[in-house]
């Protein structure tokens, strides 16, 4: 299954960083969520290549929190890409795939 | 702490951003039985644009819709004892003052103060300095005469004292967005300036009603994964605080929108870093013990939260102008679109690489790889939009960007259709840090008699 069966997430942006929570619909899941959302892993899914990436864990809400240094290309003010904010990010992150579950389960 | 410990204090939030939706505030103003009605309008880049507005004419530089927004709230107000709160002021807090005080008239409402929060605008003790710049390294006076605003982000202080001071309405320039609710919840409940926990949990709530409908279901609807009811009538939060700093977080009923554990986390962690430290004037919020419940339908409860002691300086923001950005779009259609539009990219590419940089040009294809960053390379959708942006100081030659893409109608592959062609300046944003004792805030009073 994808990390979109699993969790919700939301992107914010703070100059050149990216900042995205990922947020199981289910907090037993949590445990599943945190070994499989790795730095390594969302660097790759993205193609962050050099950007610094900070990994939060909020276990008491069932969340990550992901904030990604150099994502922006400049941040808001000075990148030339369409979505400067990189909003879409997090959603993009919701194909990465979750081993070890077969069955879907929507909230 | 003084008051009774069962006193809850209404806060509504009635704006997420400068250009957000009017109608929901009204319905708040009218039916929330709300205490107060805050609205954050002021992004990071908005007050830089208002003080270029300011230097052109000294009479502006505050919201552009503050007229609007307080013509549809003002009268629900008034009648409902609503006191109004809002960074609406921008670059010209005094004379956003002076306009809600003229409008108050013009409705013929009566007995009405208005406060202005003064002096959050430090650009005169922070132009020249050889102050770091947070996000670059360099130095406020490389920046030199691009430098337009810099605005430091004050805390609950002069809010507090203004509505001690009975002011109806208080307008602020650059403020940090939680310190709008806080506020209002450290002069009801007498919260004492340095218990941090207390103060913490006030800025929570802040930030999660910040965004306003972002709260509510707004921003969060995902068909099948994550629905939201009646998304076009979006209604706007509400939180019933208590003097412990805990609260009910809910929207009006009929309202659309929804409001449960889920949009509380998503929005509990926005634009969060650290969730042990979130920095504001008055405090270091530390999110990490925050908990909620869902008690009934569009009813949570939220609670935990902690605080650490306010930092030793304070933020600037600074404003200057940046390079301008040109842009051009042409959309392909049909069999082949793809490739007739690489081709157009690649002929665009040839004729600007010799005058730009190609390091700052940027060739896209909506549709394929604009913004996905997972796609894979090969994909043929049957309609596809080339967009081309490069950045340069030299005005004219950011226009000539979109005019290159605009000629493509008759200089480039077949069937490109729908140009469009833009060049804008770029106000660029970056941050420093001063001494608090460097920053004077002050309140202006306007009375409608």
């Amino acid at each position: 299954m994808n990390l979109s069966e699993l969790a919700h997430v939301r992107t914010g942006d703070k100059g050149d960083t990216s900042q995205i929570s990922v947020i199981a619909f289910d907090e037993a899941d949590y445990p599943l969520l945190a070994e499989q959302v790795t730095p390594e892993r969302v660097r790759a899914h993205l193609r962050l290549r050099d950007c610094a990436i900070q990994r939060y864990e909020l276990p008491g809400l069932g969340a990550l929190n992901f904030v990604i240094g150099g994502a922006l290309e400049g941040g808001v003010t000075r990148s030339l890409a369409i979505d400067p904010h990189g909003k879409t990010l997090g959603s993009q992150l919701l194909s990465l795939a979750i081993p070890g579950r077969i069955n879907a389960n929507n909230e | 702490m003084n008051g009774t410990t069962d006193k809850v204090v209404r806060l509504g939030s009635g704006a997420g951003y400068s250009g957000d939706r009017i109608e929901p505030a009204v319905d708040l103003a009218a039916s929330g039985r709300i205490d107060y009605l805050c609205f954050e309008c002021l992004a990071e880049r908005t007050i830089a644009i208002a003080q270029g507005r300011r230097q052109r004419d000294p009479d502006a530089g505050f919201d552009i819709l503050l007229e609007e927004r307080l013509r549809a709230v003002l009268p629900a107000c008034h009648a409902n004892g609503v006191k109004i709160i809002s960074n609406m002021g921008a670059a010209n807090p005094l004379a956003a003052a002076r306009v809600a005080a003229r409008i108050a008239g013009e409705l013929g409402l009566h007995d009405l103060t208005v406060a202005a929060v003064l002096g959050d605008d430090v650009l005169p003790e922070v132009a020249g300095s050889t102050l770091p710049l947070t996000e670059t390294g360099e130095r406020v006076d490389d920046l030199g005469d691009r430098l337009v605003s810099a605005n430091a982000y004050l805390g609950i202080e002069k809010v507090v004292e203004a509505l001690a001071g009975g002011a109806d309405i208080v307008l602020t320039g650059r403020i940090g967005d939680p310190a709008l609710f806080l506020a209002p919840l450290v002069y009801e409940f007498g919260w004492r300036d340095d218990d941090w926990t207390l103060l913490g949990r006030g800025t929570i709530v802040g930030h999660l009603l910040e965004c306003a409908g972002q709260l509510t279901g707004g921003y969060f609807a995902d068909p099948g994964y994550k629905d939201v009811p009646d998304l076009a009538r979006l209604g706007f939060p509400i939180a019933e605080v208590s003097t412990d700093g805990s609260a009910v977080l809910t929207k009006l009923a009929g309202s659309g929108g929804r409001l449960t554990v889920a949009t509380c986390k998503e929005q509990l962690l926005y634009e969060i870093q650290d969730p042990a430290a979130y920095p504001q004037a008055d405090v270091v919020a530390d999110i990490r013990s925050v908990r909620f419940e869902e008690i009934a339908p569009d009813r949570v409860r939220v609670t935990g939260g902690d605080g650490a002691p306010r930092p030793a300086k304070l933020k600037v923001s600074l404003g200057y102008r940046g390079d301008f950005i040109g842009e051009g779009q042409m959309s392909y259609a049909g069999p082949n679109a793809v490739a007739r539009a690489q081709l157009a990219l690649d002929i665009v590419r040839e004729r600007l690489e010799p005058l730009i940089d190609p390091a700052n040009l940027r060739f896209d294809m909506i549709g394929v790889n604009s913004v996905d960053r997972t796609a894979p390379g090969d994909i043929q959708p049957t309609e596809v939009r080339i967009r081309v942006a490069g950045r340069t100081p030299d005005s004219r030659l950011a226009h000539r960007i979109g005019s290159e893409v605009e000629a493509l109608y008759t200089n480039g592959p077949a069937g490109g259709g729908g140009a469009f062609v833009s060049t804008r300046e770029v106000i660029a944003v970056v941050s420093t840090m001063i001494d608090r004792d460097q920053v004077a805030p002050r309140l202006h009073y306007e009375r409608v008699p």
